[in-house]
């Protein structure tokens, strides 16, 4: 298996990233530069507070580098304006996050449509897509329940739905299954695994749990800003 | 729409919050509505003045008379068309309690200038045909349950004694916003009364009613009339029944700044608790917020959310307050008929609670949409968990 060969699906250069805290400047990312190929499944791991969810948060265009370069394809991010990022996000990105963030007064089905809001699709398509999302993730017969009437697994399936209707370029999951028990937690990275495997999804997973991260096809280490240079190949 | 549906749902999420304060803004809404047809009641005289009647009076006081010989005089002025005339009786019907205003009057030009007193054409042949005979408004005679024929007896405080009178005609108004609480009855029964018990009090009148030719010509004909009697014994002071009904609102206005002050402090209440519910709510949906914003929904999109529940909270109460005003309004009417016999919910009000109602949806909605729009997403999605 040689990840050289692949193109990259993400290129990126020196960037650096820091918080402004009154008049304080803190530090949070130094010089990173990788490169995430097509159809990777990459493991992002570090210490708390190592700068993972901020590095996550870049490349998924939800927050705004100070220094470097950003390609996604063939879009440096970093020079899009707040609306642009905002339609780029719409169309190349489908996001999990450790606690779901489903909007709650709508039902699964209803949350799964949401993005599909800003493509312009039928009602009846948009339907269409996100019942098909949902029977993917193994939940189409709670597509009239509200979110409060899930489990945290459930809710995370219905998320992965929501990330994957608009069949966006990357997934991005902050801690997916940091809330979750451990039956819960496997079946969710089963399912990450799929996606990955068999429709051939790049996804960029940021995780604590060693056990996680050994799903994936590529580990990389964050420590106080820096990237561990040598990326470990998954031995499986 | 996607969004009306989360901003429908989300302005119901939590039930008991919005209830409440659905339930403050109908009541704030309903007080807002009583006070200013309160205020509009006080102005209902003045409102159903006609502009070419004019009201002329003795230049010093409206409590001394002028002598019935003007008659003669005030009908050869340009522009004059009719003449009428009477007198403040001032009874009082069993007890103080029971106030109405009852005047005596020359009953053929009086009603003559009133078009809007509408009389049945028998009653009113019945009543110019009997001296003691008397007209009462609808309402009036409603409230004491009087019937044609009955003989009413008045208590004089100007004039002492007891007077009968016999009820021989009730009007009522050509619309709603007609008083229908007056008493009338013939000017030359008191007089004759008058001539053989104080002969010096005789001949007199309180006041002249005066229809001119057109509205235009009432300014110009007030001033000659008031010309006329320039350096005689009485001196007149003319002035549109308009201006002569404001006269009397002018020693209650305080009391109408006052309420109409009051009416502006409810509002201004509700929208501080309106506010404050808008802040909390958004507060708790920052993630809601983020996540959207995430996902591609821009600042418009947000500012619907924000906004659109906003109004659907603040009109939903001010729906129903102002649907609990129209039988509230008729509850206070009948109390308090002897004050404001003509106590009506106007159109006016009802955009004015409208206006109210969007003011405090806006008001409430600003800064939290401005706070939701402004924080970066990142923060935003941090404050979940
Ligand atoms: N909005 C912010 N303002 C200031 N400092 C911030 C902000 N967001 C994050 N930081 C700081 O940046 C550093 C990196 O944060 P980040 O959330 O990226 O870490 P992380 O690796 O995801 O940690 P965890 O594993 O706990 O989620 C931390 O020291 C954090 O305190
Ligand atoms: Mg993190």
């Amino acid at each position: 298996m040689m990840t050289e060969q692949k193109k990259p699906i993400v290129e990126i250069k020196n960037l650096y990233k820091s918080y402004h805290r009154a008049s304080l400047v803190v530090p949070v990312l130094y010089d990173i530069t990788f490169d995430i190929a097509e159809g990777e499944f990459l493991a992002l791991m570090g210490p708390s507070g190592s700068g993972k969810t901020t590095l996550l948060n870049l490349i998924a265009g939800i927050d705004k580098v100070d220094e470097g370069t950003i390609h996604v394809g063939d879009v440096d991010i970093t020079t899009l304006s707040e609306t642009e990022l905002a339609a780029w996000r719409a169309n190349s990105v489908g996001f999990i996050f450790q606690f779901y963030n489903l909007i709650p007064v709508l039902k699964a089905v209803e949350n799964v449509e949401l993005p599909l809001h800003l493509t312009t699709l039928s009602k009846s398509k948009r339907r269409e897509h996100a019942e098909i999302a949902l029977a993917m993730v193994g939940l189409d017969h709670r597509m009239d329940h509200y979110p409060g009437e899930m489990s945290g697994g459930e809710q995370q399936r219905v998320a992965i739905a929501r990330a994957i209707v608009t069949d966006p370029t990357i997934l991005v999951a902050d801690e997916p299954t940091g809330d979750l028990d451990r039956v819960s937690a496997e079946e969710i990275l089963s399912m990450m695994e799929r996606l990955n495997r068999d429709m051939g999804k790049t996804i960029i997973m940021v995780t604590h749990d060693p056990r996680a991260a050994s799903r994936a096809s590529v580990m990389r280490h964050l420590d106080k800003g820096y990237l561990n240079h040598d990326a470990a190949q998954n031995p499986l | 729409m996607m969004l009306l549906k989360i901003l429908f749902r989300n302005a119901f999420h939590n039930k008991l919050r919005s209830s409440l304060t659905i339930l403050g803004i109908a009541v704030a809404i309903l007080a807002f509505g009583l006070l200013r047809t309160v205020i509009s009641s006080f102005y209902a005289g003045v409102e159903a003045a006609s502009a070419s009647r004019l009201v002329t009076r003795n230049a010093i006081s409206i409590i001394f008379p002028l002598p019935i010989s003007y008659t003669e005089k005030i009908r050869q002025v340009e522009g004059v068309k009719m003449v009428s005339y009477g007198n403040w009786f001032g009874g009082i019907y069993i007890n103080e309690k029971n106030f109405f205003p009852n005047f005596c009057v020359e009953p053929r030009t009086y009603f003559a200038l009133y078009p809007e007193f509408i009389l049945e054409e028998r009653q009113k042949k019945a009543f110019l045909a009997d001296r003691k005979g008397a007209v009462a408004g609808q309402k009036l005679a409603a409230k004491f349950g009087w019937k044609i024929g009955d003989t009413i007896t008045l208590k004089g405080t100007i004039y002492p004694g007891n007077w009968d009178f016999i009820l021989r005609a009730i009007y009522t108004g050509r619309d709603n916003t007609v008083d229908q609480t007056q008493f009338f009855f013939h000017w030359t029964y008191l007089n004759e009364a008058v001539k053989k018990r104080a002969p010096v009090f005789a001949e007199q009148v309180g006041f002249y009613m005066i229809g001119v030719t057109r509205p235009d010509v009432a300014a110009d004909t007030a001033v000659m009339i008031d010309k006329t009697f320039k350096n005689s014994l009485a001196e007149t002071l003319t002035e549109t029944e308009k201006a002569f009904n404001l006269g009397f609102i002018a020693m209650s206005e305080a009391i109408v700044t006052a309420i109409q002050m009051v009416s502006f402090i409810v509002i201004f209440i509700i929208m501080a608790v309106v506010a404050n519910t808008m802040a909390m709510t958004t507060r708790e949906r920052t993630g809601d917020y983020a996540i959207m914003k995430t996902l591609g929904f821009g600042a418009k999109d947000i500012t619907i959310l924000i906004f659109g529940e906003a109004l659907v909270i603040t009109l939903t109460g001010g729906l129903i307050g102002i649907i609990l005003t129209f039988p509230a309004a008729r509850i206070f009417g009948q109390e308090l008929a002897t004050y404001f016999p003509v106590f009506l919910v106007s159109a006016q009000t009802i955009y004015m609670d409208v206006a109210a109602a969007l003011i405090i949806a806006f008001l409430a909605a600003i800064i939290p949409t401005r706070h939701a729009i402004r924080i970066r997403i990142a923060d935003g999605l941090r404050r979940i968990g």
